[in-house]
């Protein structure tokens, strides 16, 4: 596979605080890579190494195979959308496409031609004129994104870039950032805490966590298969509880949870783990399902099932992500998604219901990590 | 509303109260505008222990400075003003600034009679005598007479010998002294202003070829001092009181006498048009005129007092200064500032300004 | 209604202070400067109105050099306080330490704590043949007698940036603080050099800043009167100096007004012109900074 990005073993050092830990990591030619992680993972420290901004301690950063680390920022063939955009308040959307064109040299005809052609490209046609100002933020978006890509860079660096959007206008602007990706056909790295911007745009997502990547994969991976605890809880929503290996059986173990009745599930990460190991155990609400009690006697656990009984507690509508708040009779709350909006009007809160979810879809990780 | 007016009417009641109080006390307020040194602090509390309803105000000023405030108020804000004697006459005239003194008042048996009799006839205006001598000392010369013991003339400054070695302060006095140095009399010249604009021409020919030679043009009595006690200038034109001042530090530091006449100016005693404390003006007047005042005023600033004997009066160090200086031959020399007529100040202002303005060589 | 009138009572307070000050202290003496400079003089205690006092400017050669004299210097002095000012503005809002911001403010702000004089007598205990300077340089050996270092221009101009360079460095500070780092930093991803950043970003940006501070600067270097006339030495004219002389020393009010008007009327000239010149508006620099 072909790289645009590669790091091997990046290393940062602030004062006491080691912000970036040995990450090493390639990112294939033409794709949308997302950097996911809280705030203070290092992930901000790692782009701005990428951007030339920070020098590593140590390691390697090579851009289109070729090392960058003694090649200053202005020289290397990354752009960058900031946080804040970083338009040019002092120029309108024409000076600042043009700036970069005009810092390579790049002459009058040459320049008003590529301006032009890449507001095409991000459907703000004639908009070169205006000042900063007058735009909305949506339209500053994509203005800072066609301030780097008229340049035609190897690899375009985004910073949290919807931070500051509202949430429509995020909602919205996620697929139009996609989009975009792929009209270019530029590699995308991605920064972000908002795990929802991460899969929904990525074709893979780096976790990190404490200078660390935890976790490369296809969103599909993070979300099904989390290697660590961390990535579970982070990636997505889920039930979670704590509890103890009581015992296993092949590739299933139980746990005797901490405050409610023992589940079966299985090992995350293919971890190993002892009897008597204090776990952590995730399950996602769109994996239980729900059916009411009624006057009916208890239904038998299906097998290869946990199962538990509750009351409802209250009902979270929200469309078509309504869930479900079950209290259960250990005093657990269990969020459980709702298969379609419509079967909210059914419930009441108070009703007896029976949960039940597989045990395959119950992870447990060792929660000392 | 009633309660509004009611309590205006107190807090006016009061205040005015408070006001007739003072009034009652009788406390007058003498508001002097003079030079530095002219009321030394000890000088003021011995005249308030003897007048205990005055109360003294001391504002210290420079001939300008005196003139241009009293011209703003037309007179007014000051009690007893000191022009110096050739600075009456024509402001007077032009702004209406003073009024007439009522000699009555004065003990002019104390002056001396040259004194009195010379600045009388130069403040005379309509039969009305506007001022009084206090104090008179003369511009001339300072030199390190180790440095420059042939230093005698005015031109003297300008002596290549001396290049980047001399000062002097750029006002009216050079001119006058550069005038006489070469051979003009330009007090004579006021009375045919063509005649004395010719000297000037003339002077500022001489003064601005002689730019190369000042090191700079002082401004004060302070930096004067420095210049000369640091050694960075050898001679300079001064007022005497800073060469005495001077001499009781070193020695070798003497007012020297230009060959043609030190300048002499006497510091008057004039009461502003809208002066408001006449009779304090006269009792202070009378008070600084007696002997061991004298001796004290003298002390600090350098001057002699109008009054008869008045060197013998002067502290010794001062005296001594001054006998060093002056021989009898040279205090027969002495050069009194005339009345400078209206139209001479801008005539002066404008040569000035001129030599200012050249560049040398 | 009464609530109404309360408020309007407490708005008409609120804006007295400002109104009184622009009227009792800038607006009447200078109409009464203009109108003291529109008499001429043509006996004692007798005047009537006309402009020869302006004809005597224009005819004396002394007089408007010594004004184009001040505004060169002036315009001397504002362009090097910018280039002395800028990278320590830039250094005390961009690079130095939240903590040490606030002292190093405070360090630019000691000259104003001492008035003028003291500040231009400082200057001559340094400068002056038997001063400091003059001493340690001969200690050191690089001279082997006392060097005078006052009296001449290049110390008038010294003087003058070190009087008046906060107030270049204050306007600088407050708009290069507003300036987002990440300004700079596109700057340089997108290509730019270091010449380029700064004269593409960094200044276009801190424009507002410097025209405030180059008006300010240029405007208390024109008028000022101490540093000149006690650091100049013998042919340093200044045009306040020339005021004083006109005011105080030769007791003509007339011409002295006429001079403060044309220094008004002149300096105003050259801020207007160097607003037009940097595209710049009055309310977008000094109002904001």
């Amino acid at each position: 596979m072909e790289y645009d990005l590669e790091c091997e073993s990046v290393s940062k050092r602030f004062g006491s605080v080691l912000a970036v830990d040995s990450v090493s990591c390639g990112i294939p030619s033409g794709s949308f890579f997302s950097i996911l992680g809280p705030s203070g993972c290092g992930k901000t420290t790692l782009m701005r190494m990428i951007a030339g901004f920070e020098e590593p301690d140590s390691g390697d950063t090579r851009i289109e195979g070729q090392s960058v680390v003694a090649t200053p920022p202005n020289r290397r063939n990354v752009k960058m959308v900031f946080q804040h955009l970083a338009l040019f308040p002092m120029m309108n959307v024409g000076e600042n496409i043009a700036y970069g064109l005009r810092c390579r040299g790049a002459d009058k005809a040459e320049i008003a031609r590529r301006i032009d052609d890449v507001l095409e490209r991000i459907n703000l046609p004639g908009v070169a004129h205006r000042e900063i100002h007058q735009l909305s933020g949506g339209q500053k978006q994509r203005i800072a994104i066609a301030r780097c890509m008229v340049l035609e860079p190897a690899l375009l660096l985004l910073d949290e870039p919807l931070g500051a959007l509202d949430l429509k206008l995020r909602e919205s602007m996620k697929i139009e950032l996609k989009q975009l990706q792929h009209r270019f056909g530029t590699t995308f790295v991605y920064i972000t805490h908002d795990q929802s911007e991460a899969l929904v745009m990525s074709d893979h997502v780096a976790v990190m966590r404490n200078g660390k990547f935890e976790q490369v994969g296809s969103p599909q991976e993070l979300y099904r298969h989390p290697q660590t605890a961390f990535v579970a809880e982070f990636v997505g929503d889920s039930n979670q509880w704590h509890g103890r290996v009581a015992g296993r059986d092949g590739s299933e173990v139980k746990v005797e949870a901490d405050d409610g009745p023992p589940v079966i599930g299985v090992e995350g990460g293919g971890q190993n783990l002892a009897e008597g190991a204090a776990v952590r155990v995730f399950v996602r609400p769109e994996h239980i399902r729900m059916q009411p009690l009624g006057a009916a006697a208890e239904p038998a656990p299906e097998p290869g099932r946990n199962g538990e009984q509750g009351k409802i507690d209250s009902l979270l509508f929200n469309g078509g992500n309504s869930r479900v708040l079950v209290r259960t009779a250990s005093d657990r709350l269990i969020e459980v998604d709702l298969p379609d909006a419509d079967s909210a009007a059914e419930l009441r809160e108070g009703e007896d219901v029976a949960l039940s979810w597989p045990r395959a879809r119950t992870m447990c990780f060792s929660s000392s990590e | 509303m009633n309660g509004m007016k009611a309590k205006l009417a107190i807090g006016a009641a009061v205040a005015l109260g408070l006001m007739a109080r003072t009034d009652g006390a009788q406390a007058e307020t003498l508001r002097l505008l003079t030079w530095g040194s002219y009321a030394p602090d000890k000088v003021i509390q011995m005249f308030e222990e003897k007048y205990p309803d005055i109360n003294v105000e001391v504002t210290f000023s420079n001939n300008e400075e005196m003139i241009a405030k009293l011209r703003a108020t037309g007179g007014g804000g000051y009690d007893l003003a000191q022009p110096s004697h050739d600075r009456v006459y024509a402001a007077q005239l032009e702004y209406d600034i003073y009024k007439p003194l009522d000699l009555s008042k004065i003990d002019t048996s104390v002056m001396d009679e040259n004194l009195l009799s010379g600045v009388k006839a130069n403040t005379t205006i309509e039969g009305e005598v506007y001022s009084v001598p206090h104090q008179w000392g003369t511009s001339g010369l300072m030199a390190d007479v180790t440095k420059a013991p042939e230093l005698k003339s005015w031109a003297d400054l300008c002596d290549p010998k001396y290049k980047g070695k001399t000062s002097m302060r750029l006002k009216r006095t050079i001119l006058l002294g550069t005038a006489f140095a070469m051979g003009e009399d330009p007090f004579a010249a006021y009375s045919d202003l063509d005649k004395y604009q010719q000297i000037l021409d003339e002077v500022a020919v001489k003064l601005i070829e002689c730019k190369d030679n000042i090191k700079t043009y002082w401004q004060g009595g302070d930096d004067l001092s420095n210049l000369m006690l640091s050694g960075e200038i050898v001679a300079s034109e001064t007022w005497d009181s800073t060469a005495y001042r001077l001499f009781s530090e070193n020695q070798n530091i003497r007012f020297i006498p230009p060959e043609t006449g030190a300048l002499a100016w006497i510091d008057t005693f004039t009461i502003p048009r809208k002066g408001e404390a006449d009779d304090a003006a006269y009792k202070w007047i009378n008070f600084v005129l007696q002997p061991e005042i004298v001796t004290m005023i003298s002390a600090s600033s350098g001057a002699i007092a109008a009054v008869q004997g008045g060197v013998g009066l002067m502290p010794d160090d001062k005296r001594a200064a001054v006998e060093a200086a002056f021989d009898d031959e040279a205090i027969a020399n002495l050069k009194f500032f005339a009345n400078i007529p209206p139209g001479v100040e801008d005539m002066e202002g404008k040569t000035l300004e001129k030599i200012k303005a050249a560049t040398a060589n | 209604m009464g609530s109404k009138d309360a408020r309007r009572l407490f708005l008409i307070l609120l804006f007295m202070p400002f109104a009184l000050w622009i009227i009792l202290l800038i607006a009447l003496p200078n109409i009464g400067m203009f109108i003291l400079s529109l008499q001429e003089k043509v006996g004692p205690r007798v005047y009537t109105y006309g402009i020869a006092n302006y004809v005597e400017f224009v005819n004396e050669p002394i007089y408007w050099n010594t004004l184009l004299r001040t505004a060169t210097i002036s315009l001397l002095v504002t362009a090097l306080t910018l280039l002395i000012g800028f990278p320590v503005a830039y250094y005390i809002a961009k690079i130095a330490k939240k903590q040490s911001k606030g002292a190093l403010f405070l360090l630019c702000l000691i000259p104003l704590w001492v008035s003028d004089l003291v500040r231009a007598f400082g200057w001559i205990l340094l400068l002056r043949e038997t001063g400091v300077v003059s001493g340690a340089l001969q200690w050191l050996g690089l001279i082997d007698q006392p060097v005078e270092l006052l009296y001449n221009d290049v110390t008038v101009v010294i003087g003058l940036i070190y009087t008046v360079i906060l107030f270049m460095i204050v306007p600088l500070v407050s708009t290069l603080d507003g300036m987002d780092d990440s300004l700079v930093e596109a700057g340089f991803n997108l290509g730019g050099g270091r010449a380029t950043v700064l004269r593409r970003i960094i200044i276009p940006y801190a424009m507002p800043g410097i025209v405030a501070g180059c008006i300010v600067v240029f405007m208390l270097t024109a008028g000022s009167y101490l540093t000149p006339i006690l650091l100049g030495g013998k042919n340093s004219m200044w045009f306040t100096e020339q005021i004083y002389d006109q005011f105080i020393t030769r007791y003509n009010w007339e011409s002295g007004a006429t001079f403060g008007v044309l220094l008004l009327v002149f300096t105003s000239a050259v801020v207007w012109l160097g607003l037009r010149l940097s595209g710049q508006t009055l309310a977008g620099t000094v109002a904001k900074s």
